[in-house]
């Protein structure tokens, strides 16, 4: 691989708290210098990005790649395709594949896969339950062995308190951070909407943000009890958000992550019936939009995580309450992410900080910075283009998004993994 | 018939999107169709070499019987498609029953389907117009106008009257589909049941809600009583039918707490003795039978405005 040189851009990384105009240098899958004026060797490949933004390379903790399994709807060459153009240089992909990741065979399978076809890196994420099931410990100690990053049942809440108490415990033990899709399914009882006014009004059945918040409230009990190191996926509602905080204040050791549909969608959203609104958790209420926006910002949500979910036609070209549940999110998710930026929600150290130094370390994952010596995972963001979201031109092999048509502002222009380019805007880089 | 009044939708998918003049629009020519209903050949050509589908994936007696003889009095070609003669337990979805009926050039498809959005969806995929007969918890909006106009016969108007919607609402497609068509119209709207039927935000529609049936029936002109939808799982949300009817059901004793004059309706069809007192139902201020004789009439209308046809009553 050639040197590359990326010369004249504002290089923000929140890792190192540094923000300043200055050359990055990638030499052999590392970052070795950043500073101003680098002069260039002459093998070196320069690359103007004078007027772009030069960040660490985005993390994805929350991305359902589809394979093995349901390679209909993604895989792992698509997802992490469609991840390198969203501006991420690597993703966790959730264990809910057919079979699921509850195993070393599967963990093996996905690690190779993306070996051979990843254009990012893959961070395989195991169940907690055998089968999602809720009921048997999966074999955590194997599949960090293969390479697994974190364990969940993502999609499925571990609705026995026991069970969560024993994993907490377990997975404490080797070291795992337990994600925790956070749902009473009693009370959510399959309800497609959140539960409010606006799901009264288009008839649709609800399911209370009380769902969700009374499971994370549980959870901190025990996560108090066992000391594990408990991570909140999709937080999407204000009381959720509350907990975590004062969690927090205790001293609990729990993290939090926000989808960008959580971030900028209502339930509203729902009211033309478009399945690709469809998600779980529901889109909430305007004032839970409000509270999570504001613990993005505070810090008390650590991370923006996509969770990426593709379906086919066959899960969403039906009835708003019979289709399948998620939206992909991978290539829309910085343009929406920067709306806050330009709304002055986040600055743009804060945003980096969430997209990606937080999420390395919430998973102790490589990268998350570009201090000299790290891995040269690098993403170049024009936070000016404009551009229209159009799914059917994604990377991606689902078209589930409801932003078609939606006037965006910034995008990644260039994604680097390992010193290696996977996605460059034609206009950038000829 | 003369075009008196404005109506441009080409589909009946919910009251929500409606104005006040096309919902009397509607309401005047159900009117002038009820006539039809007291001849000796009851039967007018208005819709002649029009082809009207019923399909009716939930199971629906009386709905889809009113809207058959309302197709068949205004000389339409109307064919039912029932749940059980679908193939949508053959595992076919939605979009491609519907887009097979529609590559048969129907005009107009009534649909009734347990899923909310369902009428709506159908609209994105085939050219026939489409006449929503209910969809899940939604709407119900032909319910809604028969309703509407039973109220107005009785009473002369709408507006300014105290509706009190009794029961169910959470599950209930007529709940919502009169709430907006009455306040619309310019009624007051109480809701009244046990709090765990009221739907959360129900105020956001711009009713007043009562979690006890007696102060919500105070002074009202109208009392309209749901059915309890024991098939919707209604049955968890309170003790049981026989405490329901104790504390919800409408007898004699509660319906005095109304106006004097105060009519009783019920969309039909009733759990007697549950939500409603046989005295009540079979009682003199009880308005039931006329709601269903209008329901025909109604839907004459709302065949004839969105199926283009000529002369009204001829």
């Amino acid at each position: 691989m050639a040197d590359i040189l990326l010369r004249g851009g504002r290089v923000i990384d929140p890792a190192r708290n540094f923000d300043a105009n200055a050359d990055v240098l990638l030499q052999n899958g590392k970052v070795v210098r950043v500073e101003p004026g680098i002069a260039a060797a002459k093998d070196t490949r320069i690359i103007d990005v004078s007027g772009r933004w030069v960040v660490p390379g985005l993390i994805d903790l929350h991305t359902h790649l589809r394979e093995p399994g349901q390679e209909y709807k993604e895989n792992i060459e698509t997802g992490t395709a469609a991840a390198a153009a969203g501006g991420f240089t690597a993703v966790c992909a959730m264990p809910n594949t057919a079979p699921p990741n509850d195993n070393r065979a599967v963990t093996e399978l996905m690690v190779r896969r993306a070996r051979e076809v990843g254009a990012v890196r893959v961070y395989p994420i195991g169940c907690i339950t055998l089968g999602q099931k809720g009921e048997t410990l999966a074999e955590m100690g194997e599949m960090l062995d293969a390479g697994i990053v974190a364990v969940s049942d993502d999609g499925k809440s571990v609705m026995n308190s026991e069970v969560m108490r024993r994993a907490l415990e377990y997975a404490r033990g080797l070291g795992l951070v337990v994600i925790q899709h956070a749902e009473d399914t009693c009370l959510s009882a399959g309800g497609p909407a959140h539960e409010g006014a606006a799901s009264t009004r288009i008839g649709l059945r609800g399911q209370p943000a009380a769902a969700e918040s009374s499971m994370v409230a549980r959870d901190l009990e025990l996560v108090a009890l066992t000391g594990a190191r408990y991570h909140v996926a999709h937080a999407s509602c204000a009381d959720t958000v509350r907990l975590v905080r004062e969690a927090k204040r205790r001293g609990l050791p729990v993290t939090c992550e926000v989808t960008p549909h959580h971030l900028t969608l209502t339930d509203e959203a729902c009211a033309g019936y478009d399945t690709s609104t469809r998600v779980n958790p529901p889109l909430r209420s305007a004032s839970d939009v409000a509270a999570v926006r504001e613990a993005l910002a505070d810090g008390t949500i650590d991370a923006v995580a996509t969770d990426h979910a593709p379906h086919s036609s066959v899960e969403k070209d039906v009835e708003f309450e019979l289709a399948a549940s998620g939206m992909i999110g991978l290539e829309t998710a910085l343009g929406l992410c920067l709306e806050l930026v330009h709304a002055n929600v986040l600055t743009p150290m804060a945003l980096f900080a969430r997209m990606s130094a937080a999420p390395a370390k919430i998973l102790g994952l490589a990268g998350g910075t570009l201090a000299p010596g790290s891995v040269a995972d690098v993403t170049v963001v024009d936070p000016q283009v404009a551009w229209v979201c159009d799914p059917t031109r994604f990377r991606s092999r689902s078209r589930n998004s409801p932003f078609g048509g939606r006037n965006m502002r910034g995008r990644a222009m260039l994604t680097i993994v390992a010193g290696n380019i996977a996605f460059a805007e034609e206009k950038l880089v000829g | 018939m003369s075009a008196s009044l404005p109506f441009s939708q080409k589909h009946l998918l919910g009251m929500e999107h409606l104005s006040a003049e096309e919902i009397t629009t509607i309401l005047d020519h159900g009117e002038r169709f009820l006539e039809i209903a007291e001849r000796p050949i009851k039967k007018v050509p208005t819709l002649r070499g029009k082809t009207v589908i019923n399909l009716f994936l939930e199971p629906s007696t009386r709905t889809r019987t009113s809207f058959e003889i309302a197709a068949k009095r205004l000389s339409a070609d109307g064919i039912n498609f029932t749940a059980s003669s679908s193939s949508t337990t053959k595992g076919e979805t939605l979009i491609d029953t519907a887009t097979n009926l529609d590559a048969m050039s129907p005009d107009i498809v009534v649909i009734r389907h347990a899923q909310a959005g369902s009428a709506y969806l159908l609209t994105k995929h085939i050219k026939a117009a489409v006449v929503n007969a209910g969809d899940g918890q939604h709407e119900h909006p032909t319910q809604a106008l028969l309703d509407a106009s039973t109220i107005r016969a009785h009473k002369g108007k709408i507006e300014g009257l105290t509706v009190v919607i009794c029961g169910d609402i959470d599950h209930s497609r007529v709940a919502r589909s009169n709430i907006f068509a009455l306040r619309k119209l310019g009624a007051k709207v109480r809701v009244a049941g046990p709090r765990s039927l009221l739907p959360l935000g129900i105020e956001s529609l711009g009713v007043e809600a009562f979690d006890r049936v007696e102060p919500a029936l105070e002074g009202a002109d109208v009392v309209m009583m749901l059915r309890i939808q024991l098939e919707r799982k209604a049955g968890g949300r309170f003790p049981n039918t026989r405490e329901y009817a104790r504390y919800f059901g409408l007898n004699p004793r509660r319906l005095a707490l109304a106006k004097p004059d105060a009519i009783v309706m019920h969309p039909g069809p009733m759990n007697r003795g549950v939500e409603i007192s046989p005295e009540v139902a079979d009682g003199p201020r009880s308005v039931i039978l006329d709601q269903v004789a209008r329901g025909v009439a109604i839907r004459m209308a709302v065949l004839y405005l969105l199926g283009g046809g000529s002369d009204a009553t001829e």
